[in-house]
């Protein structure tokens, strides 16, 4: 942070000053741990008892399904959402006012609804019995809709001689579409296309309220079936079972930096969106009711913009 | 429509529910936020390095998991006993803080360095610069990002539903465990939600418009 606004090069004072916060900060941030370490060991959460459970092959082995469950419904959200994402992104695009209008109202119906709220819905009305089914519908009707909205700021970055030169070429809309705009909007979306990817796989741990046996919900279970000395060992669980999550996106989201940065790389002319720094927050602005038109590629923009980009 | 008014008082609690679990915890993540942008923009080291750790790890959690850290860890290190509203309202505010404390941090970053250069070249402290140059500027361009961060905030909350909290998600659920056709219930939950989020955009629109200044 050489080049900050908020104050210029240290002087000798200020280097004395910076290193006194510095200890008094590193002092309070360590004894704010070792406070809760020593609090959680009382109560026994940090006995190795606790953690000895993870050598059990039982329990590997239902740590390793829950994964591999969590990946299934994430795979198929993940393929779900993008193809709903182009049909959508494709209908608001469309020269016929009715299949617009489908389209928008679609989107900003279930983008401004709670992913939850759409998921329950969806299992409890439709797919009752097929909790993973229900969980990646309801997923990919949320993050298509967010998709859809990405493709189409994409969509308007391509500069408009593409498409003019295309048409005069002779092509027609289908394959302008096709073979000219879509895949340079996916080229220069594609890392805010997989931050999107991790707020999925992120979202894929609300299988645990329907009941999918996923990894949270395989955590809850294990916690709470698994009594050592008197104690649930949630502690524990929740310690492992975070870091198997946190890594899983933190994996996606280096994928996403990489692929931005390869892409500042190219010479297109077309900006590349910024990566990863999105992860969680739906950049777009939820319920904006006047999010049409030229305005509608700003929200995406600005709020990739507003929320992530980082200058460190 | 026979959902609605069979279940009026109930409905009315989830939705007041959602609103107040909404405000609190945007408070918490507001101000919460603007400490750790406040970290991050340190010049202390320490500071930096525990604010970039606390957005990295809170962005890559899943909030359901903050949720279940918040309900079974964080009463055994603080106190057991607290209730669900607050614990949920904790949980909401420091997942939603670090979307806050990137937004803050790069408004604070889009004032343009000239201008607190500037600012001390006429002589003006680290205090005035702060308060009459960067941040009336760095509040502007944060308001569009702060919209949909608590829009989404306000989404999110229907977690806390499933939590035990009296909120809209807690209705719909009610409503199909009574056996009521999940159709019209997720009308109405989706109506009560839409009122919130829609009130939110508007009243940042009108600040946006307030705090409207020509560059």
């Amino acid at each position: 942070m050489s080049a900050s606004v908020l104050y210029d090069a240290p002087g000798p004072k200020a280097v004395v000053r910076n290193r006194i916060y510095a200890v008094v900060g590193s002092l309070a941030i360590v004894a704010l741990i070792v406070v809760s370490l020593v609090r959680l060991s009382d109560k026994g959460h940090l006995a190795p008892e606790m953690w000895d459970i993870f050598n059990y092959a039982g329990i590997r082995q239902n740590i390793a399904d829950a994964v591999l469950a969590t990946l299934k419904a994430f795979g198929l959200a993940a393929v779900g959402s993008l193809v709903l994402g182009v049909l959508l992104a494709v209908g608001r695009l469309s020269d016929h006012r009715p299949v617009r209008w489908v389209a928008t109202t679609f989107i900003e119906l279930f983008r401004s609804l709670p992913l939850l709220i759409t998921i329950y819905a969806i299992w409890v009305g439709f797919l009752t019995d097929h909790s993973m089914w229900a969980l990646a519908a309801g997923l990919s009707v949320y993050n298509g809709c967010v998709q859809a909205e990405v493709l189409r700021a994409g969509i308007n970055s391509v500069p408009k001689g593409q498409s003019e030169a295309a048409y005069a070429l002779g092509m027609s809309k289908t394959q302008v579409m096709t073979t000219v705009l879509m895949p340079q909007a996916v080229r220069s979306m594609l890392p805010t296309i997989i931050s999107q990817l991790v707020v999925t796989l992120k979202d894929t741990s609300l299988g645990f309220i329907i009941l999918y046996p996923e990894l949270l919900q395989t955590a809850r279970l294990i916690a709470s079936n698994t009594q050592v000395n008197g104690q649930y060992p949630y502690v524990s669980t929740i310690a492992v079972i975070g870091t198997i999550y946190i890594t899983m996106c933190l994996l996606l989201s280096a994928l996403a930096t990489w692929i931005e940065k390869r892409g500042r790389r190219a010479k297109t002319g077309i900006k590349v969106a910024p990566g990863a720094q999105t992860a969680g927050i739906p950049t777009v602005d939820a319920a904006g009711p006047d999010a049409g038109g030229a305005g509608g590629a700003g929200p995406v923009d600005g709020g990739a913009g507003g929320a992530g980009v980082s200058k460190d | 429509m026979n959902v609605l008014l069979d279940n009026f008082p109930a409905f009315r609690d989830g939705f007041i529910g959602t609103v107040s679990i909404t405000a609190v915890s945007s408070l918490i993540a507001l101000v919460l936020g603007v400490v750790v942008a406040g970290f991050r923009v340190s010049p202390v080291p320490p500071l930096r390095y525990f604010g970039t750790a606390w957005v990295t790890l809170m962005r890559n959690t899943p909030l359901t998991l903050l949720f279940l850290i918040f309900f079974f860890v964080v009463p055994e290190i603080l106190f057991p006993g607290m209730s669900p509203f607050v614990l949920g309202s904790l949980a909401l505010g420091f997942y939603t803080s670090s979307f806050v404390c990137e937004a803050v941090r790069s408004g604070i970053n889009t004032v343009p360095l000239g201008q607190a250069e500037a600012a001390r070249s006429i002589g003006m402290t680290f205090a005035q610069t702060l308060r009459i140059v960067v941040l009336p500027q760095a509040t502007r361009t944060v308001i569009p990002p702060l919209s949909s961060i608590f829009i989404a905030l306000t989404k999110n909350s229907a977690i806390a539903g499933a939590f035990s909290n009296a909120e809209l998600f807690g209705w719909q659920k009610l409503m199909s465990d009574k056996g009521y056709d999940i159709v019209p219930v997720f009308i109405w939950v989706a109506i009560g939600y839409l009122i919130i989020t829609f009130t939110i955009s508007g009243l940042f629109r009108l600040l946006e418009r307030r705090m409207e200044v020509a560059r």
